[in-house]
């Protein structure tokens, strides 16, 4: 490893880097800048791998380990790739009790994945949250941001299907 | 000098109808108007919910009072054509039942709900983009009258006149609150605002956000004002980027027209708002977890005392309340406290925001007395049970507790439920019919709050596994003799001892279910099925552990 302490090497230089240096460096460095700035990282790289997270420790002079705990503590961070499609699956109660249960079986089986993973193929990326707030479509998926409501297990192929 | 529109079609663009396309049919009607040459007469606006969320996406055409549903760009060129261009409103896709804007000579007791509106009587009317329309309806008044004809004691001795209680769950006094924080003194006191709103099934002050962002900016100054704080934050989810994005821009308009920002309306009172945004944890809806979040650092809930009203966001006076309760706070000020205790129940007067989900004909958002009933609200907003009879109503999100038919005509606020034992909770109702049981329903319940459990706890942390273990056991028919009793005494347990509200609330659905259906909940166990010896089963491990 060279002397680089965030073992990032030369991809420090990438533009993602620099992007996320400009960031860091137009707001009040400190403490409170931690989260913003996960967010903006993950917003990049689309997800906080371990190296991101040792940049963001140094660029803020904190612990990584704190960082580390921050980025595990909140769901909406990860530390794992994702694929090219996000398959979210709405579990709050509404959509629950209309069926949701169904729809992760459904899902779980078409995609060959268990609930938080994603295809060997990277096509696909299972996760769930617990309430879009779109409940009067309930029981509700999102695929990249689309809203499909009313999903039932039959549908479900048919829905992946339109995403390559 | 422009000639005034005939019509307005104000297109609902809120979180329900912004991901079914809400913006592109609104582009589209804006672009077929100009098309026609219409631009002039017809102008398209974009506002927030009228409270449908299975109506697909709504446009109302006003002053016609005819409201659209389900409309999709492909609908647009026909709807332009018939209704202004022949004049002839498009029958099939009216949406009957909606009325956003009542007649007052002609309104039912329904209808009529939305003249008695404090939260959202601007959501769905005006631009919630536009400043200008927000001053019209009467916003920032309140904050012009505080700052000119109020001290800051008489605005919290308004709010405590007004017995306004926090909408947040919890039910407290606000005025109280207010009035520990301004007794603090300290170079610097924060007000802040918690939109972290995550029990599922909750999506009210999203949409409040989302109608009338004004008035949220307008309550946290009168806050910041009453309690002697220059600087407000508003605590977000980051999944609600409508919210952010209509609060983002509030905030800009309101300091560019000097209504934030320093000496406001030309008074001494400096005050600015920020907005911070969660990256999703339920235990930040806790106050202190949620203090904890904005300063960079894991949402875990700190020791109380001291509370943040003396040491708060980096150590300083800090007053927290919900979205609701200080976009109730403008209306107090502005009519004073007798015309909000005239609305709905004594103990708890004024209006309720809820999210009305489930098996019903109608989900969606509305704003109730405080004095309603569930009857109330199942017969008269609801629709009514679609499919399916009642069988029960979960109140209050997920936290809530569940109510049987007997407590069908039980007034919605604090005072009259907690007479028959039960609390409020944060302003989501959830219509059950007899499809859903009451293990797998609670099942569910715990297994969320297992997910969120921060881990700080171990009466929370390691009590949400054993009641997924017994959930589960009971909801596959598979529970052991005394697991119903060991439930009960272990949610009793958490609620006595848990850390924060996350792991104590679990004691109100298990409870309440347990009260109303205990007999099911008892259907779950097998009578032949033996508990493992605990002893027993040390001593395997121990063995295997060699």
């Amino acid at each position: 490893m060279a002397k680089d302490t965030c073992g990032c090497g030369e991809r420090c230089v990438s533009p993602l880097y620099e992007e996320l240096d400009a960031f860091i460096a137009a707001r009040p460095r400190g403490r409170d800048a931690l989260i913003p700035v996960l967010h903006k990282a993950q917003a990049l790289f689309g997800y906080l791998p371990a190296e991101v997270q040792s940049h963001v420790a140094r660029a803020l002079d904190l612990p990584v380990s704190d960082v580390y705990g921050v980025v595990t503590f909140y769901h909406y961070f990860t530390m794992t790739p994702r694929g090219r499609h996000t398959v979210n699956v709405c579990l709050g109660t509404a959509c629950y009790v209309r069926g949701a249960k169904k729809v992760v079986e459904a899902l779980c089986a078409a995609l060959k994945i268990d609930m938080g993973g994603t295809t060997a193929d990277r096509r696909f990326s299972l996760t769930s949250q617990r309430c879009f707030g779109a409940c009067g479509l309930a029981p509700v998926i999102m695929i990249n941001g689309d809203v499909h409501g009313r999903v039932t297990s039959k549908k479900i192929a048919g829905l992946l299907a339109r995403y390559t | 000098m422009k000639a005034k529109p005939r019509a307005y079609v104000m297109v609902s663009v809120d979180a329900n109808t912004v991901v079914i396309g809400a913006r592109e049919v609104k582009n589209r009607l804006a672009a077929e108007i100009g098309l026609r040459g219409l631009g002039d007469e017809v102008r398209v606006v974009e506002t927030g919910s009228f409270g449908s969320v299975s109506a697909g996406v709504v446009a109302a055409v006003m002053p016609d009072g005819i409201v659209y549903g389900h409309l999709t760009v492909g609908s647009i060129a026909r709807l332009v054509e018939e209704h202004f261009v022949k004049g002839r409103p498009v029958r099939e896709w009216i949406l009957p039942g909606e009325h956003p804007l009542p007649d007052p000579e002609t309104a039912d007791a329904r209808q009529l709900q939305h003249f008695g509106r404090i939260v959202l009587d601007n959501c769905g009317r005006i631009d919630p983009d536009s400043i200008d329309e927000s001053i019209a309806n009467d916003g920032y008044f309140a904050l012009g009258k505080a700052l000119t004809e109020m001290t800051p004691a008489a605005v919290i001795d308004g709010v405590k006149a007004s017995c306004l209680r926090g909408r947040g769950g919890a039910g407290f006094p606000t005025g109280l609150k207010w009035s520990f924080c301004a007794k603090e003194v300290a170079d610097i006191k924060y007000v802040i605002c918690n939109a972290d709103e995550g029990e599922p099934g909750t999506f009210k002050d999203r949409l409040i956000m989302e109608g009338d962002p004004h008035k949220v900016i307008e309550g946290m100054a009168l806050c910041g004002y009453a309690i002697g704080a220059t600087q407000g934050y508003i605590y977000i989810r980051g999944e609600y980027r409508l919210s952010i994005e209509r609060m983002r821009a509030a905030i800009d308009a309101a300091r560019r027209h000097g209504l934030l920002g320093r000496k406001i309306l030309g008074s001494g009172f400096d005050f600015d708002i920020d907005i911070k945004i969660g990256a999703g944890a339920y235990v930040c809806g806790e106050e202190t977890a949620l203090i904890e979040s904005m300063e960079g650092k894991r949402g875990l809930p700190r020791v109380k005392p001291p509370f943040p009203a003396q040491k708060g966001f980096r150590g300083k006076p800090t007053n927290v309340n919900n979205v609701e309760t200080l976009a109730s706070v403008p209306f107090i000020i502005h009519h004073g406290a007798e015309a909000f205790r005239a609305i709905g129940a004594a103990g708890m007067p004024g209006t309720k925001v809820y999210t009305i989900l489930g098996h019903i004909a109608r989900p969606g958002l509305i704003e109730v007395p405080t004095s309603v009933t569930l009857r109330d609200v199942l017969e008269d907003y609801a629709g009514g049970m679609r499919p399916g009879a009642f069988k029960m109503a979960q109140l209050g999100g997920t936290a809530g507790e569940i109510l049987a038919p007997e407590m069908l005509d039980v007034p919605l606020n604090a005072d009259a439920l907690a007479k028959t034992g039960h609390t409020l909770g944060s302003g989501a109702i959830l219509f059950m019919n007899e499809s859903v049981g009451v293990c797998d329903f609670l099942h569910a319940c715990i297994k969320f709050f297992a997910h969120e459990s921060c881990g700080n706890c171990n009466p929370c942390r390691n009590g949400m596994a054993v009641l997924l273990e017994l959930t589960a056991r009971l909801k596959a028919g598979k529970g052991y003799p005394g697991d119903v009793e060991l439930m009960e005494e272990l949610v009793m347990g958490m609620k006595s001892i848990a850390f924060c509200p996350l792991g104590q609330s679990p004691a109100a659905p298990v409870l309440s279910a347990l009260r109303y259906f205990r007999s099911e909940v008892r259907a779950g166990i097998d009578p032949d099925a033996i508990r493992p010896n605990p002893e027993h089963t040390l001593r395997t491990l121990l063995q295997l552990a060699g």
